[in-house]
């Protein structure tokens, strides 16, 4: 295989799986692509307060699970002094605490953290209806029992099926009209208008079910659950609104609780009741898909960087960076042609600028090396050896920056104190360079290359100070692999550096 | 823009302008051996292999390798009154030393200046530890007896070592220019210092144009001569030296830097793997096409046989 090819190959195998792990973690594990994305989540708090008779006490709550598009990431209690269990019971989850005996005003607290995507709605479960008790409307007085035949015969014959049944009777309690004849029955009973519905449905063998639901909107307090109805049509399950009637694919609603017998149920307790409140807070998304995932041990976030303490995970989002300097450096000596004094130091020299800030770290940079210069020229009398030279340099330098923070300190100028994170020995390297340079091609190429080394790392201080740079190489760190395959690309660029356009500009008269 | 002008890509590429970038890869890197690179990089190395097969070098006087040796430096000068020091692992022609004669005990520098034994020693001494070569490493100091060069360039030089650079392409001779130091360079023969180049016809050692920093000069900038008039000495002895120079090294890209002896002729002072683009501003072409031309041709072909293929072929 021609290096030709071979170099195609290489940088179209790296860049494509680098894009490939990217995509996958961005669109499959759901990492978002820019930092601070954020996303909402939800506590949902239930509050049951009741008086304790002085006897064993049982308070059971229907609890929610997971559904479509709203994942529930952790529930807890609180409930000073009682046994808490959960159940799985046919009609779903419900927790329950226990006591031997209590007196007084209690109150339990039960609350889920729930997280909801964007493209949730809800999704009613494919399952056969349960509900198989026969309903009838004997306990009410003749009188109720007539309206309410009447009103059923009526809704029958405007209505065509179930749903339609079940749209047009939640339309008639709804009106005024019969909102009279639901007072008719609100007297006799405490009955909700829910049950109601449910009784009337019921008795004429429809299958349906109470849901409890909760809108995952602000921030709430003391509230109830709403109440839905589910209608089951023989074929599928549609979700009816009390008060508006067919809901279709509903937005931001979570079930609490589907069918089942009662939300709250106590035993030797009075007045019992249950309270929910809703409170949102804003949360980066990536943590959270990280916690989900490193909890679910999905691979490619267990072998990773995440895995890492944090303290070494931050070391390596400077680590990260330094490719993005390298093609910064690649670059602009390739392409465009700038010499620098030493290959790499640009780049260290915008590590260090990334902790002192731009302007600062620019004159502290400059007051090193100008001065360091002056030191060196005349530790160039002495005619030492170069490693003994070096290390002499390397001491001033040390001096310098000592005298500096001190200097600046009691001046009150405390930016200069990050002086102390530039690369003494490599400080020491460029003054040597510049100082060797200075005296065999003279100052002009000394200002050549120093200011060709500062611009580079000026501008590889802008690509690695960026916001989604510095996101993208860490938690997207596969990018590099593409990163890579451009610098190998731009490594075997024969064509002309655009200096060279301005060198070669005398060939124009050839 | 920024006051700059600038030439299309496109057109250098018609004029055969070799860049940097393509050098390093399609020249450098594919035609010459990282393993050979010492040969050229260590001075001595370069004249022990040039000697040995038979080709004019200036004379070796001694070479000191260590420290102990230093104190012997008087006996190894002994009745030579002009010559030069220099580190083997030395480049741009830092840390050389040159004598041109004697009085009492004091050594006389081109410029004037006398120098004591105790001095050269001690300059003896930083070459050897390392204080020219590149990081550092200990060195070799090389005496040689001293080339007394060839009046006919006293003219166009100012101070300094006038020589002439070949570059040879997989032992072709492909371009030639004669590197006339300035004041303003400082006496050396570096272009980018402000040295003059001119670009000499491979057929007959007639000069073609002359430039300093990339402007076309017709007279020397401190002395007035103009280059026009400058025929170089030997031309038909230079060459083959220069071609010879690819069988011992096997460098592909080969720069051979060449004096001109008053009595010995052309000798070869220095080789370089990496030679610089400026001598193709110097000849006022492009050197891609030679090359192309070059890889045309067979390798198998004698010193005689290049030197006359590029002859024929370069003589514009």
């Amino acid at each position: 295989m021609s290096s030709r090819l071979q170099i195609l190959v290489v940088t179209i195998f790296l860049s494509s799986l680098g894009i490939a792990v990217a995509l996958y973690k961005g669109l499959a594990l759901g990492i978002p692509f820019t930092p601070n994305e954020t996303t909402s989540i939800y506590r949902l708090g239930a509050k049951i307060s009741f008086k304790a008779k002085d006897e064993p006490i049982k308070i059971s709550l229907a609890i929610p699970s997971n559904q479509n598009g709203i994942k529930i990431l952790s529930q807890e209690t609180a409930s000073q002094g009682y046994g808490y269990n959960i159940a799985t019971t046919e009609q779903g989850q419900r927790a329950e605490w226990t006591k031997r005996e209590s007196t007084g005003q209690q109150s339990i607290f039960y609350s889920v953290d729930v997280v909801m995507d964007k493209n949730h709605h809800v999704k009613i479960p494919d399952e056969l209806p349960s509900d198989k008790t026969e309903e009838n409307l004997d306990e009410w007085d003749s009188q109720t029992r007539d309206a309410a035949e009447a009103l059923l015969a009526e809704v029958h014959s405007h209505s065509a099926d179930d749903y339609s049944f079940t749209a047009e009777l939640l339309k008639r309690v709804n009106e005024e009209k019969s909102s009279q004849l639901l007072s008719l029955f609100k007297t006799k009973d405490s009955y909700n208008l829910e049950k109601i519905v449910y009784k009337l449905l019921r008795y004429k063998g429809i299958h349906v079910r109470i849901v409890n639901a909760i809108t995952l909107e602000g921030n709430r307090q003391n509230m109830n659950l709403k109440p839905y109805l589910e209608v089951y049509d023989g074929k599928n399950w549609q979700l009816f609104s009390l008060k508006k009637g067919k809901v279709i694919k509903p937005k931001k609603l979570f079930i609490w609780q589907r069918g089942g017998v009662s939300l709250l149920d106590s035993f030797g307790t009075e007045n019992a009741k249950v309270k929910f409140s809703i409170s949102q807070r804003l949360v980066p998304i990536k943590e959270m898909v990280l916690e989900d995932s490193l909890a679910k041990k999905s691979m490619i976030i267990d072998l990773s960087l995440f895995a890492l303490p944090t303290s070494e995970q931050n070391a390596f989002r400077h680590i990260l960076l330094i490719p993005i300097g390298a093609l910064v450096v690649v670059f602009m000596r390739i392409i465009i042609g700038l010499r620098t004094s030493g290959t790499f130091m640009p780049i260290l020299l915008a590590l260090a600028f990334m902790e002192t800030k731009l302007v600062t770290g620019l004159i502290l940079f400059v007051s090193i090396v100008g001065m360091g210069l002056i030191i060196r020229s005349y530790l160039s009398h002495l005619n030492l050896l170069l490693v003994a030279r070096i290390s002499s340099v390397v001491i001033v330098v040390i001096g310098i920056m000592s005298i500096f923070s001190i200097v600046s300190y009691k001046l009150g100028i405390n930016e200069a104190l990050t002086i102390t994170f530039f690369p003494m020995i490599i400080l020491a390297w460029t003054i040597e360079r510049m100082s060797i340079l200075w005296e065999e091609e003279g100052a002009k190429e000394v200002y050549m290359q120093g200011g060709g080394s500062l611009l580079v790392a000026v501008l590889a201080y802008f690509a690695m100070s960026n916001e989604l740079v510095g996101y993208l190489s860490f938690n997207f760190s596969e990018l590099l692999l593409v990163v890579l395959s451009i610098i190998i690309l731009i490594g075997r660029y024969s064509g002309y550096r655009l200096f060279e356009l301005i060198r070669f500009n005398p060939v124009k008269e050839f | 823009m920024f006051g700059f002008q600038f030439i299309s890509p496109r057109q250098l590429r018609e004029k055969g302008i070799l860049g940097m970038n393509r050098r390093n890869i399609h020249y450098i890197g594919c035609h010459n051996d990282r393993k050979n690179f010492p040969l050229v990089d260590n001075k001595l190395k370069t004249k022990q292999i040039a000697q040995q097969a038979g080709i004019a070098v200036p004379a070796m006087i001694a070479t000191i390798k260590n420290q102990s040796e230093i104190k012997h430096f008087e006996e190894m000068i002994k009745g030579i009154n002009g010559f030069v020091i220099k580190p083997a692992h030395g480049s741009a022609g830092k840390g050389i030393l040159v004598i041109v004669g004697r009085e009492g005990n004091n050594f006389i520098k081109p410029n004037g200046e006398k120098l004591t034994l105790k001095d050269i020693q001690k300059d003896i001494s930083g070459i050897l530890s390392g204080l020219y070569s590149l990081g550092g490493k200990y060195d070799v100091a090389m005496i040689e007896s001293l080339v007394e060069f060839d009046p006919i360039f006293d003219n166009y030089s100012y101070e300094g070592v006038p020589d002439i650079r070949v570059v040879v392409y997989r032992g072709f001779p492909t371009m030639a220019m004669l590197r006339c130091s300035t004041k303003e360079s400082d006496g050396k023969a570096n272009l980018h210092q402000g040295a003059v180049g001119v670009g000499i016809n491979l057929a007959t050692g007639k000069p073609i144009n002359a430039v300093q920093h990339n402007r076309a000069v017709s007279i020397h900038p401190d002395t007035g001569y103009d280059f026009s008039k400058l025929k170089i000495p030997h031309w038909e002895k230079l060459l083959p030296l220069a071609a010879s120079c690819y069988d011992i090294t096997q460098l592909g890209y080969l720069g051979v830097d060449i004096v001109l002896d008053k009595n010995l002729g052309p000798l070869i002072l220095e080789l370089n793997a990496r030679p610089g683009l400026a001598i193709q501003i110097a000849n006022r072409e492009g050197s891609v096409p030679r090359f192309e031309l070059i890889d045309k041709q067979a390798m198998n072909l004698s010193v005689e046989e290049r030197v006359q293929f590029s002859v024929e072929n370069f003589g514009q």
